[in-house]
């Protein structure tokens, strides 16, 4: 008899994550029609080529080769940033070109220009995008405010949830403002007084926020069926999509969007007890946001852009102390639950390499950008999967000789013995096609292993 | 002068700082001194950020507490005691780029460093960095920005710069995330950096210590 879920091992769950990628459905839960009998191989030779390189156990038949951008395929494409958020066919159009000539193992998926319609409807505040802030030929950008006040901790340890909903979505869309009106849900107890916990929902302007949110629902479906829809179909062709949701480390919940990079620096030194009690209740939550994304896309790779721990933003006792403990309490709980976490360690990773030896082998794979990869594979090649680093300014301005230099020197730093996927360092707009296309053919003939 | 707040302010210690200069300034301290033994303070936290012993946060909290002490001084001084500035350095983010930490923190140990800076902001329109140089007279110009984007509107600040008749006058160093020399040299610049402290190396170098 098969053994349930909740007795597996780790090792046993990660098998049976990969084992579900190897036998995909269609939306209906039938198996999956390829469209044809290459697509099918084609398929099933990347899930077990990104298999074995995450594994660490047998050697691949070649590095898997692979593309991460940002908005390189929709300007490849032919369209601009601001037609990829507004125009979903032209998004998906645009990234079907750019998946069948590029033949990546493994593809992003064409989530990432978003919504730009779902945006607009909610007034969106924390990013200013193409047509609002930001010229239409060029991508989103954060805007980096404290929108989480330096005195707030202590309601969001209380309770994250009422302080999300009540404080801090209602500062980043500008629509959901009146959710500062919103009782707290473990208010609604009994018989006497229930009633007054929903009088605002009679109110008109959180009547009007429920309004834009059903919109904007909408909206978002329309969109997920967009880049959901072309998921499928590109896996029909034999090339899968691997990406099951997103989490982050505690420390950049914190630092990216709600107290900002100097919030979140002072809070070390003005309020260090509460940052670290703060992160500890993010901490599960975390967990949580990547196992439940598993679940529902059933794919096991959970995506994590880390930010504040790279080289120079923290020193090594603020990294102990504040980074790295509810990040690696994160990444094992979703290894627990039979996740593969895939951090992109954005910048430089060099002075951390020996925090990662703490993970268990096999586990992880870790996207790279300006880490030192030969010693990358040297310190922690035996822990873990490594992926990248071919960098933007190369891909941009290089010709596609030096590209072929620098990914063969790559794969012989990184490549050895198998755990290392070739792929770019940092999510790039632009880049010369004819570079990209040397990446990929290069590495494709160069990786295999004999 | 007895060096305390040297001390405090380079080992970062907010309180303590903010109460010394508060004693000093009631036993009748003169607020120029404090304001030196500040300087000198700042001073020890850029080269201990060089030396790798400082990092981003206790930058940018020395910061803090620096601008704290200011204002507490403030009050205090007579008119035209700024202080002598070693020279002019124009930054900005680059066209197109809204990205600003960067960019802020070159600005600040700029600053802190004795130089006079002309903060642009972002997303600054080449022309901009034009008017900039022929208002001020800056000598030496800083561009940041952490988009591939900012590639090329690094190279065309620089061309206009070189249109406008000014390249000569200037000395441009870039810096942000992606940068790197094979950038420099597509960009026209004059050299990049890889952190704040490198910024005020280059900018030593050409205006001179």
């Amino acid at each position: 008899m098969e053994k349930k879920w909740e007795e597996m091992s780790a090792d046993e769950k990660q098998e049976a994550q990969f084992q579900k990628l190897l036998e995909p459905k269609d939306p209906e839960g039938n198996d999956l029609q390829f469209q044809s009998r290459e697509a099918q191989a084609a398929y099933t030779t990347s899930i077990n080529r990104l298999r074995d390189a995450v594994q660490l156990k047998n050697l691949p038949d070649r590095v898997p080769v692979t593309i991460f951008p940002n908005m390189f395929p929709y300007a490849y494409g032919g369209i601009t940033p601001q037609e990829a958020m507004y125009d979903y066919d032209k998004c998906v159009t645009a990234y079907r070109k750019f998946v069948l000539d590029f033949k990546p193992d493994l593809p992003m998926g064409a989530a990432g220009p978003g919504p730009g319609k779902f945006f607009e409807i909610l007034d969106y505040k924390l990013y200013s995008w193409p047509g609002h802030g930001v010229a239409p030929e060029h991508g989103y950008q954060c805007n980096e405010r404290e929108y989480m006040k330096a005195e707030e901790y202590d309601l969001l340890i209380a309770d994250p949830s009422f302080y999300f909903r009540n404080f801090y979505l209602p500062r980043v869309f500008g629509k959901l403002d009146a959710w500062n009106m919103l009782p707290p849900l473990t208010g609604i107890l009994e018989m006497y007084g229930v009633a007054f916990s929903f009088i605002p929902f009679g109110l008109p302007p959180v009547q009007e926020a429920y309004k834009a949110l059903f919109e904007a629902g909408a909206e978002a479906l329309k969109w997920a069926m967009a880049v959901g829809g072309i998921d499928i179909e590109l896996a029909t062709l034999g090339f899968p999509s691997i990406f099951g949701g997103f989490s982050k480390a505690p420390f950049d919940v914190l630092g990216d969007t709600l107290r900002g990079t100097k919030g979140v620096m002072l809070d070390m030194y003005r309020q260090p007890d509460k940052l670290l009690k703060a992160l500890e209740t993010i901490t599960p939550l975390m967990i949580g946001l990547g196992l439940g994304a598993a679940q529902q896309t059933g794919k096991p790779f959970i995506f994590m852009p880390l930010h504040k721990g790279a080289d120079g933003f923290l020193s090594d006792e603020q990294f102990r102390k504040f980074y790295w403990p509810s990040l690696k309490q994160v990444m094992l709980g979703l290894i627990e639950g039979g996740c593969i976490p895939l951090p992109a360690a954005e910048g430089g990773y060099n002075t951390r390499l020996n925090y990662l030896k703490e993970l268990p082998k096999g586990k992880t794979l870790w996207m790279f950008d300006q880490t030192d990869m030969a010693v990358a594979k040297e310190t922690v090649g035996d822990t873990l999967c490594l992926l990248g680093n071919v960098p933007s300014s190369l891909l941009k301005l290089g010709e596609p000789q030096e590209v072929r230099d620098y990914a063969k020197k790559l794969i012989d730093a990184a490549g050895k013995g198998g755990g290392f996927i070739m792929c770019n360092g940092a999510f790039f707009d632009e880049a010369k096609p004819e570079n990209v296309h040397a990446l990929m053919d290069f590495s494709k003939e160069y990786g295999v292993y004999k | 002068m007895s060096g305390e707040l040297v001390k405090l302010l380079s080992d970062l210690k907010e309180p303590e700082s903010l109460a010394f200069v508060e004693k000093s300034l009631g036993q009748g301290v003169d607020p120029m001194d404090l304001l030196e033994e500040a300087k000198e303070a700042m001073n020890i936290v850029g080269q201990k950020f060089a030396r790798d012993e400082y990092f981003i946060p206790d930058l940018i909290f020395s910061g803090e507490i620096l601008k704290s002490i200011v204002k507490i001084l403030e009050p205090h001084f007579k008119k035209d005691e700024g202080g002598e500035r070693r020279g002019k350095v124009i930054i900005g983010t680059v066209a197109g780029d809204i990205h600003d930490i960067g960019k802020d923190l070159v600005a600040f140990m700029l600053d802190v460093n004795g130089f006079e800076v002309f903060d642009l902001g972002i997303d600054v329109p080449v022309q901009e960095f034009v008017d900039a140089i022929k208002d001020t007279g800056s000598r030496v110009v800083g561009l940041s920005g952490f988009l591939t984007l900012a590639f090329d509107s690094m190279k065309e600040t620089i061309e206009a710069i070189d249109k406008a008749g000014l390249r000569d006058t200037v000395k441009i160093m870039i810096g942000g995330g992606q940068i790197d020399e094979q950038v420099r040299d597509f960009t026209g610049a004059d050299a990049y950096g890889r952190d704040a402290m490198a910024a005020v190396q280059l900018a030593e170098g050409w205006i001179g210590g």
